[in-house]
């Protein structure tokens, strides 16, 4: 954070009396707009009557709370399937476009741009109508493992790409065979330093279960639309509006684990590179 | 294979292609403005609009876009604000990738050297036209390969509108499915449309890197 600022400010100089004055009306003007902008938001939807008791009550009912939390734990439980199932889908595919072997090579390679170019909902929609349709869990889970193992393998092989050659290096010499190489040295290395990154893609992974509600997998987004319609007066709103907040806050939540880990990762380095000095 | 060339499935197909090209082109420009003046707020040196800058990317990265199209969709017509759902796609899809491609721009934007931007203000120049004039330019350069994916994302995305009633070539899949083709024989096609949608992005991107890159 504290180098965003640094790169900020040599924007601007230290401000003025003029400017700090400048910088206080364009300040008060944003505040002004920003307000208006809400105010607007707000008020059509009073007078749209969004925010009348009885559009809202539904949320005290046991089975519409029941409801949410099913959702959340489809949606979980979709997201995390599909995060094993891409971490080694992504972990094989890199280690195939890293191989010895020309067809091997080929093969991945192709695989991996195939599904990174395709858009998910075509093929959940494919799979799902194709094999899944008493399924769409395994639909939702299997177009999201391709998709996402496609991007993780790249991932994974920037990391691998970036471990120091002296790994394996000292790894061949000490006797390892190739696939204890990559299995017990490079692998580790890399997933540990491109953690953010496969994180970061784990978030997408988490926003996109809510695709399921095409398919009518009953996640949060399916649950929110099924608690909207079968209610008196439509709460689409108050639906969304409790909706969003849910998913944003998962999302934040994976995106605070992985700062996190990268602070816990930095530390460790720190510690280390004390000790050999 | 032949499916696409019988029943009338031609037209169809060709006017899903279009529509989801356009609903991209929209999306991606407006998307690149918004993305834009949002990249603007969060390095201006007026507090407010760097706290407005951080929530919105915060609430529009971390929303699902199935999410963002379900809220445009069901949000807006009881408030009275009536557009026909083409439109509703591309503000969904604008408001989505706005908020990806002014976090590629900042991150561009801390990779100018900071003498650019000393120099630029050693001349007298204000915030606004350092930005425009000397950091933006520089930022957006570096950022080209970055700036591809988002808009290679583009495209793979839209095809959620699909599910929101308007006729791209994911409402062509499930028109065609309705009709009782092969399914495989769909997927293919639809795979072909939308490899050449992308390779023709990233080969508009590969030259622009190799065109504007900068020799440091």
């Amino acid at each position: 954070m504290s180098t965003t600022r640094a790169a900020a400010s040599v924007l601007y100089d230290v401000p003025g009396p003029k400017a700090r004055l400048r910088y206080r009306l364009f300040g008060a003007l944003g505040a002004l707009g920003i307000a208006a902008l809400l105010w607007y938001a707000v008020s059509s939807l009073a007078d749209a009557g969004q925010f009348d008791a009885d559009l809202w009550s539904i949320f005290q009912y046991t089975t519409v709370q029941q409801r949410i939390l099913d959702g959340v734990l489809a949606t979980l439980e979709a997201f995390a399937l599909s995060a094993v199932g891409s971490l080694v889908l992504g972990a094989l595919l890199a280690v195939g476009r890293l191989s010895d072997h020309r067809p091997i090579r080929a093969v991945a390679t192709a695989v991996v741009q195939f599904f990174r170019a395709m858009p998910l909902l075509i093929m959940i929609f494919a799979l799902y109508q194709a094999a899944f349709g008493a399924h769409p869990l395994w639909a939702l889970v299997i177009g999201l493992t391709l998709y996402n193992g496609a991007v993780q393998a790249e991932v994974i092989r920037t990391g691998i790409n970036a471990v120091p050659r002296g790994q394996a290096e000292a790894a061949y010499a000490l006797g390892l065979r190739k696939t204890q190489v990559m299995a017990i040295v490079l692998i580790p290395q890399a997933v540990r330093s491109m953690l953010p990154a496969i994180i970061g893609q784990l978030v997408v992974t988490l926003k996109d279960t809510s695709l399921g509600y095409i398919i009518t997998y009953p996640e949060l987004l399916w649950e929110m639309k099924i608690i909207a319609t079968n209610s008196d007066g439509y709460p689409y709103i108050p639906v969304v509006l409790v909706g969003t907040p849910i998913y944003i806050l998962l999302c934040l939540a994976l995106t605070g684990l992985a700062q996190w880990i990268e602070a816990r990762g930095r530390r460790g380095a720190n510690r280390r590179t004390t000790a050999a000095a | 294979m032949g499916i696409l060339f019988e029943d009338g499935n031609f037209p169809l197909f060709v006017h899903g292609f279009l529509k989801t090209l356009e609903l991209s082109a929209l999306s991606a420009l407006f998307a690149l403005v918004l993305g834009t003046v949002l990249a603007a707020f969060r390095v201006s040196p007026v507090p407010v609009l760097r706290t407005f800058g951080t929530a919105w990317v915060t609430v529009f990265r971390n929303t699902p876009l199935t999410m963002l199209f379900f809220a445009v969709t069901f949000v807006l017509p009881p408030l009275d604000v009536h557009f026909d759902s083409f439109t509703l796609a591309v503000i969904a899809l604008s408001v989505y990738t706005g908020s990806f491609v002014c976090e590629v721009l900042r991150a561009g934007i801390n990779t100018v050297p900071l003498g650019q931007a000393e120099a630029a203000r050693s001349l007298g120049m204000g915030f606004g036209q350092t930005l425009s004039l000397v950091v933006l330019p520089q930022a957006a350069r570096t950022v080209l390969a970055p700036m591809g994916s988002v808009f290679i994302a583009l495209p793979r995305n839209s095809a959620i509108a699909g599910g929101f009633n308007v006729a791209e070539l994911f409402s062509v899949q499930k028109t065609l499915t309705e009709k009782g083709y092969a399914i495989v024989a769909i997927f293919v096609w639809l795979a072909l449309a939308y490899l050449v949608i992308s390779f023709a992005i990233n080969a508009v991107f590969s030259t622009l890197e190799r065109r504007l890159a900068v020799a440091r």
